[in-house]
């Protein structure tokens, strides 16, 4: 039995082939029944994200799987063998395990430790398994996938840290204001900066949302959008008084706040602190206002290097991260293995039960009449002894068995208790 | 026998420690928790072993520097965890803790004078006095602590430059807020207990006011502790400035509560209160 995994990711496959092999899966519930309809895959899990497009599955013959898989992506009209065998992947095992928790993990993802990847996961696992496609090694691998995730995101701090300018902001925000749920933001400027900034901050429960643009109208507009009030560029400075978050994105070529202005309404505010996020090029504020006490300026390049250094600091939390992945899919692995050795386990029962039930039949016989608690005796005997006789070989198996470590455990085993035989043969051994 | 929860004491605290100060390097959930319990054990056990010493000498065991120590130390977990039920910053126990456990130590290595203490200095209204004043200093304490995360704090967000620290501190709003509750809880305190004690000196030495050094020390204290409160309401001092005037009025208090008790004279000073046997 062997797991495997096939896929293109944004690593591996430029957007346009990505798009091309998604494309071939348009709907999950026609494509889990033609994967289904396959004999090789007795279990199988699809899934797709914007950055990848990946099949795991359990099947008996890997090679037979494989060439299954590449015919199934190879259908699209545009899509060349050569270009799919240059970005396909296929991971066996432990590999496969290993790539399924760093997908979960979002080790595997563009942006290091973003969470939706998981999410993703999930769903399509639910799909998988309203299709009936998956089966208990993959059930079990998805359940392990999803604890591995979570240990991953408390035990390292892969998630801690802001990457994107806005979100930046907004974690700054926080270690400002600790919540950000009833703060007054005010907006100098309606460009395309400063809608992202604002849908940033729309989840945080932001009180009150105030644009103040050149051109009234387009700030009417986007005030609108976002459930705000447009004020005129004029209103700036008693605007100052009630806001908390100020983020500016004109075009204007001068400061339109000077250190100056900010100092008297910071008397006026009787020092509430007040957040000032300039995103304009050039720069709407004069840098020195941060001179002041209990007022924090951030420019667009000093909100940069904040996610750089969150990159940074996630580039170093996913060496740890790695860790865990490894642990988690080598004992993933050591649990496969034990799955090797039921069918044998199964058989040498099977084979116990039926000796017994053989010699008790043929003693019985030979005793002539017996009482029923003499017959239970004999019974539970024989099953005692074959039991005990068993108990050994079966805990060594169970305990020793590893694919790597002894691979020849198991067909020993199978050997000495004469497991591979012909049920022929069998009988007439035993007799 | 006092000494056995005294251990007892030391221990939880010492256990307390371990457990904040892994939250505060690790951010995991329940070592905070656990060090809260930890640490409430422990003062269980302080509250034993002070009101054991109670008992044995008749009065509040505070005549030695040692024996104060302990009854600060005590208000200063009290007020700290009572602090933790109701407003949480949970990085505080990581100073907190570590202080609380040191000055059990201090307790245990300075000598346990016990001798006879003048009837004068062991009256209803004394204690009274003392368990103001040491309660206020406790509240104060945690501003203290409290400011110094905040200039931390600050110093990063302002200078941009984001350490070790950043994301283990809480934010610059709840330090401040901090800031305002422990001089909100702490000021009045300080006042009855300075009151209170000035009260008493009327009706035994005679007179309110003596200008001895831990006098003048604590009322200088007092005046920054006063101007802060009275700056905060008025005009919205906050942050950095409330920060560094609660850490200098903290200092003042120490320099009152340990300077002047053990090299200045005065008859605040601890030589004073104890008559060899």
């Amino acid at each position: 039995m062997n797991l495997l995994l096939f896929g293109v990711n944004h690593k591996t496959a430029a957007l346009s082939l990505r798009e091309k092999i998604a494309s071939l899966i348009p709907d999950l519930g026609q494509a889990y029944q033609s994967l289904k309809a396959w004999p090789e895959f007795s279990e199988v899990l699809l899934y797709t994200t914007c950055n990848r497009v990946e099949l795991m599955c359990v099947t008996e013959e890997p090679e037979a799987a494989g060439a299954r898989v590449r015919a199934f992506f190879s259908r699209h009209p545009e899509i060349t063998p050569e270009a799919l065998e240059e970005s396909f992947y296929t991971r066996r095992d432990q590999e496969a395990v290993r790539h399924l928790f760093r997908v979960a993990a979002s080790l595997d993802s563009m942006v290091l430790g973003e969470p939706q990847i998981l999410g993703q996961v999930k769903a399509a696992y639910r799909a998988a398994t309203e299709h009936q496609a998956t089966g208990p090694i993959l059930n079990r691998l998805l359940h392990k996938a999803f604890s591995v995730a979570k240990r991953v995101r408390c035990e390292t701090g892969i998630g801690d840290q802001a990457v994107s300018v806005s979100y930046a902001a907004v974690t700054l925000g926080r270690k400002i204001f600790g919540e950000l749920a009833g703060k007054n933001v005010l907006l100098l400027g309606a460009g395309e900066m400063a809608e992202l900034a604002l849908e940033h901050l729309r989840g945080q429960n932001v009180a009150r949302i105030s644009v103040a643009n050149r051109t009234l109208e387009r700030g009417v507009r986007l005030a609108q959008r976002f459930g705000g009030e447009a004020v005129s560029l004029e209103e700036l400075e008693p605007q100052l008084l009630t806001a908390d978050i100020l983020i500016s994105s004109t075009g204007a070529g001068d400061f339109l706040l000077t250190r100056d202005q900010v100092r008297t309404a910071m008397r006026r505010r009787k020092q509430r602190p007040l957040f000032l996020i300039d995103i304009a090029v050039p720069r709407n504020l004069d840098p020195a206002i941060n001179d002041l006490d209990n007022v924090y300026l951030y420019n667009i390049d000093d909100l940069q290097e904040v996610a750089e250094q969150g990159r940074e600091h996630r580039q170093q939390e996913a060496a740890k991260a790695e860790r865990v992945v490894a642990a988690e899919a080598l004992k993933f692995q050591d649990w496969l293995a034990t799955l090797e050795v039921f069918p044998t386990i199964i058989d040498l029962k099977d084979k116990a039960e039926a000796i017994c039930q053989a010699e008790l039949k043929k003693t019985l016989s030979h005793l002539g009449p017996v009482t029923p608690e003499q017959r239970q005796a004999l019974e539970v005997l024989t099953s005692s002894i074959t039991q005990k006789l068993l108990h050994d070989p079966i805990i060594f198996l169970k305990r020793n068995h590893h694919p790597k470590r002894s691979p020849r455990d198991l067909p020993l085993v199978r050997r000495l208790f004469n497991l591979d035989a012909d049920p022929q043969d069998n009988g007439s051994e035993k007799n | 026998m006092g000494n056995f929860f005294l251990y007892l004491t030391l221990v939880g605290y010492f256990g307390a420690t371990v457990l904040w100060l892994g939250f505060f390097l690790v951010q995991r959930e329940s070592y905070c928790h656990w060090g809260a319990w930890v640490m409430g054990a422990g003062l269980t056990a302080h509250t034993v072993a002070l009101i054991q010493e109670t008992w044995s000498f008749g009065y509040l065991p505070v005549a030695t520097f040692g024996n104060s120590l302990l009854v600060f130390d005590w208000a200063l977990v009290a007020v700290f965890l009572l602090l933790n039920w109701r407003y949480p910053i949970k990085v505080l126990g990581a100073l907190v803790a570590p202080l609380a456990a040191l000055l059990v130590s201090g307790a245990l290595i300075l000598p346990q004078g016990k001798g006879t203490v003048s009837p004068l200095l062991q009256g209803f209204w004394l204690t009274v006095h003392i368990s103001l004043t040491l309660l206020g200093y406790a509240a104060l304490a945690l501003a203290f602590l409290g400011g110094i995360f905040y200039l931390i704090q600050e110093r990063q967000i302002k200078a941009k430059k984001f350490g070790f620290f950043y994301r283990r501190l809480p934010s610059l709003s709840q330090l401040d807020t901090l800031n305002y509750w422990c001089l909100t809880i702490g000021f009045p305190l300080l006042t009855a207990g300075i009151i209170s004690g000035s009260l008493y000196a009327q009706h035994a030495m005679g007179r309110f006011w003596s200008w001895d050094p831990k006098e003048i020390l604590t009322l200088l204290a007092w005046l920054i502790y006063a101007v802060l409160l009275h700056e905060r309401l008025t005009v919205g001092w906050r942050g950095r400035r409330a920060a560094w005037l609660a850490i200098c009025g903290f200092l003042v208090l120490v320099c009152a509560f340990v300077g002047a008790s053990l090299w200045l004279t005065g008859y605040h000073s601890f030589a004073k209160f104890i008559q060899k046997p």
